[in-house]
């Protein structure tokens, strides 16, 4: 049997000292907890994960990019003032916007144990100029590919990496497409009988290309 | 000296040595994306010195179909049929890839007869996947179709099967959350049982025909020899890994469906070399007739489907989870973010085939460019997949 | 060229002379012979070699020699998702095709795009770039479909003329043989569409 992960947590940060690691917990009946760790540190906590005699996560699965957009997070407290002179408790609703970033996920397993999954993941500063993360690719070679993969499709940069280029799509594209904020170019498919939203796009589509025509009956109304 | 001088200098070029062949002069070479066997369209940019690789760098992403996208576009049962496009070779094991990580983050169990279907259709995706990809492996090897026509004979059968059960050759779509879309008859379960028990005749005639043969051990033995180390490193999974001597089956592992209930072995490779490889292909079906026999045997009748799962307006809970499984490939995983909705926030396919292919330059530097070929063969991989 | 005379034609075999036009033999001996591009993009390629094999067997109908080389083929079956990173290449592969060349568009991806329309990378048909004889439906057609297209396409072909103003196409010299290869762009292909090949059909609403 495994350790669990708060043991796990407590080892790693008697073996990498400064190491700041959270456990996030998952709701779902899959009870598959991670682990946060702090990209400063996270090339030396992979070392430690896989060569740990108790451990030896050898076995580098699944590595994939999530994209978390701005969150507002809406809270409601009670609180007193005074309204005409008497003291009354009023609800006040406090808005916080939590930043967006980007994650890279590892699932990690033991081969040579046969135990897992331990999961950790990392998180960006934002999703522009700080989407740099470090590269877990000298500890684990399958992340070489997979992390490739997350630039390409999200645009995390990953120090360290040996041959970081687009992997999926062409040299020359510029978009991240699997970001959640990427808007797709315009190639309408021509439709028999478009309605609603695809109507709206046909009908914008056809107005801004008209060179790419033949719904003339649609433009006109 | 004039300026001009200097220049015409500066710009004569080195002198041509005339030797019998061109020194150090490496030739870069595109193969692909349209060649004749690289199982697709996948692509690689070799440098040549004259017919040895000295150097290889796969281009991927010309079947790149945003899989994942639609994915998270798509409510959770809508991604059902397009698993089945993966790996377009294998779609009852990518269904029941998926269906397990569903049902591990909405925490559904399974009635046995369920389980039983999943295991019985699973082996037979494993078999027909095996046996065409021995087939397409001597083709590489310049047995120009026969061995093929041999494989997809008995593939027909099988497929002939799953059209029965499913209404689809290929693309299935089987499986459920819960369990399985139509049960199968009696009939049906009979004639798997025929094909099955017919099957062994067929791979003994084959194994005659081709693994003895002096050109396939000539072509194969110590070709792309992979160590155990740099397996496990580059997360290799499945028949590859195993032929470098590794014992890891997912089925033994995890132990998910009902494996555990039967009795099969898990052949290992010694040398890691396409040898291994082809021949862990072979040994495996004859392990997978096994389980499917004697699943075929246990299997009772019985409801196929969860009751309590409301397939339709699906919305499992807040969370996450990853489930893999051991397809013919290697590990094939899906990890799913719920967010509550209908809809998966992240869905994620870790592609065996894909991962498989890190290592296809370490393997390939040093052989000939015709033992290319065979190598990528002997990786298996499925475009469908690789690129999603 | 003179047509024959149906019944004069019937005639003179039952007496054991067999009369044909140059155009008949011409299009009997190109229709008996395609030979397709061996070139399989997606799922639809599998089933392209189950038709090939052993119990379809696409050779009855004379299309068994499947080149790899796109000089050799007279037939490109575009078996599989288009995507857009592989379009340039399926318009190159047609130019050097030589004529007269046909296609096949195989399957709902190629047609239109099929389920992964919606697809960022995905090209909605492949016939925005080059021009296609027959469609086969399906996700993915079976092999029986794929040998109903065939045999459509050696109708067509039987149909072709080769003299006269409603000559074939490739024997036509204005008639373009080699369209322009997309380029990548840094949000799509450019252009998205080739306009002397892919009109889209007008509506007409009553």
């Amino acid at each position: 049997m495994m350790e669990s992960l708060d043991q796990i947590k407590s080892r790693i940060e008697g073996a990498v000292p400064e190491a700041k690691i959270e456990i996030v917990q998952n709701g779902s009946p899959s009870q598959q907890q991670s682990l946060l760790l702090d990209s400063e540190h996270a090339l030396a906590i992979g070392k430690f994960l896989r060569d740990d005699p108790a451990l030896r996560l050898d076995f580098c699965s699944n590595v994939t990019g999530v994209d978390w957009l701005d969150r507002i997070v809406k809270k409601t407290i009670k609180i007193k003032t005074a309204v005409d002179g008497v003291e009354k408790e009023v609800d006040q609703t406090t808005e916080e916007k939590i930043p967006g970033y980007l994650e890279a996920v590892y699932h990690l397993y033991s081969i040579a144990l046969k135990h897992g999954p331990v999961i950790i993941r990392m998180r960006t500063a934002d999703r522009a100029e700080g989407a740099r993360l470090p590269s877990l690719t000298p500890v684990w070679r399958s992340a070489e590919f997979q992390e490739r993969e997350i630039f390409d499709l999200y645009g995390i940069r990953f120090d360290g990496h040996p041959d970081l280029r687009r992997i999926l799509m062409w040299d020359e594209f510029e978009d991240y497409p699997m970001r959640k904020d990427y808007v797709q170019p315009d190639d309408f498919e021509w439709e028999p009988t478009p309605h609603d939203e695809v109507l709206a796009r046909a009908k914008q589509h056809y107005t801004l290309r008209p060179e790419l025509d033949g719904a003339e009956a649609l433009r006109k109304g | 000296m004039s300026a001009t001088l200097q220049t015409l200098e500066a710009m004569e070029r080195p002198p041509v040595r005339m030797t019998s062949r061109l020194e150090g002069e490496l030739l870069e070479v595109s193969m692909g994306p349209q060649h004749p066997s690289t199982h697709g369209v996948f692509r690689m940019n070799v440098a040549l010195e004259g017919e040895i690789v000295r150097k290889l760098k796969p281009v991927f992403g010309y079947l790149h179909r945003n899989h994942e996208q639609i994915g998270e576009h798509t409510t959770y049962l809508g991604s059902m049929p397009y698993t089945d496009r993966l790996d377009y070779f294998c779609s009852m094991s990518n269904n029941w890839a998926y269906a397990l990580s569903v049902e591990k983050l909405a925490g559904i169990e399974l009635p046995e007869r369920a389980q039983y279907l999943r295991v019985i259709l699973a082996e037979l995706t494993r078999l027909q996947n095996h046996a065409s990809l021995l087939g397409f492996l001597l083709s590489d090897m310049g047995a120009w179709g026969t061995p093929l026509m041999y494989a997809f004979r008995e593939r027909e059968k099988i497929l002939d099967l799953f059209e029965s059960l499913s209404g689809a050759r290929m693309m299935c779509d089987y499986m459920r959350f819960g369990g399985c879309r139509v049960d199968a008859s009696d009939e049906w379960l009979a004639r798997a049982k025929q094909i099955v028990d017919r099957f062994p005749k067929f791979l003994d005639e084959f194994e005659e025909l081709i693994l003895g043969n002096e050109i396939v051990i000539a072509r194969t033995q110590n070709v792309g020899t992979l160590s155990a180390d740099l397996a496990i490193s580059a997360g290799i999974t499945g028949p590859m890994l195993r032929a470098c001597g590794v014992n890891y089956d997912i089925r033994k592992v995890d132990g998910y469906g009902f494996y555990p209930r039967f009795k099969f072995r898990i052949p290992l490779g010694e040398h890691g070399d396409t040898y291994d490889r082809l021949m862990m292909r072979a040994l495996e079906m004859r392990e997978t007739i096994e389980i499917l026999k004697q699943a075929l045997a246990q299997i009772q009748p019985g409801p196929i489907v969860n009751p309590k799962v409301r397939i339709r307006a699906f919305r499992p809970p807040v969370g996450e989870a990853y489930g893999r499984i051991e397809a013919p490939k290697g590990e094939l995983g899906f990890y799913l973010i719920s967010d509550g909705g209908p809809n998966p926030y992240r869905y994620r396919v870790r592609p065996p085939s894909f991962i498989n292919l890190t290592v296809l330059e370490d393997m390939c530097l040093g052989h000939s460019v015709a033992d290319v070929m065979v190598i990528l063969g002997s990786v298996d991989i499925v475009m469908g997949e690789v690129d999603r | 060229m003179s047509e024959i005379d149906e019944k004069l034609r019937t005639e003179l075999q039952r007496q054991g002379v067999w009369v044909t036009s140059m155009q008949e033999l011409y299009n009997w001996g190109r229709k008996n012979s395609i030979w397709p591009l061996q070139f399989g993009l997606a799922c639809c390629a599998i089933e392209m070699i189950a038709t090939a094999a052993s119990r379809y067997d696409i050779a009855r109908f004379g299309g068994e020699v499947f080149r790899p080389s796109p000089r050799q083929a007279d037939l490109m079956i575009v078996a599989g998702t288009v995507t857009k990173k592989m379009a340039p290449q399926i318009v190159r592969l047609y130019n050097q095709m030589a004529d007269p060349k046909y296609v096949i568009a195989m399957g709902a991806c190629a047609i239109s795009g099929g389920p992964f329309k919606q697809g960022y990378n995905v090209l909605k048909g492949i016939d925005r770039y080059i021009p296609v004889d027959v469609y086969i439906p399906g996700c993915p057609p079976r092999p029986e479909a794929l040998l109903h297209a065939f045999m459509e396409l050696q109708r067509k072909i039987d149909e072709q003329k080769l003299t006269g103003a409603n000559k074939a196409e490739h024997l036509k010299t204005d008639q373009p043989s080699e369209f322009p290869v997309p380029k990548f762009g840094e949000h799509d292909l450019e252009p998205a569409a080739n306009c002397a090949v892919f009109q889209p059909p007008v509506i007409e609403r009553t």
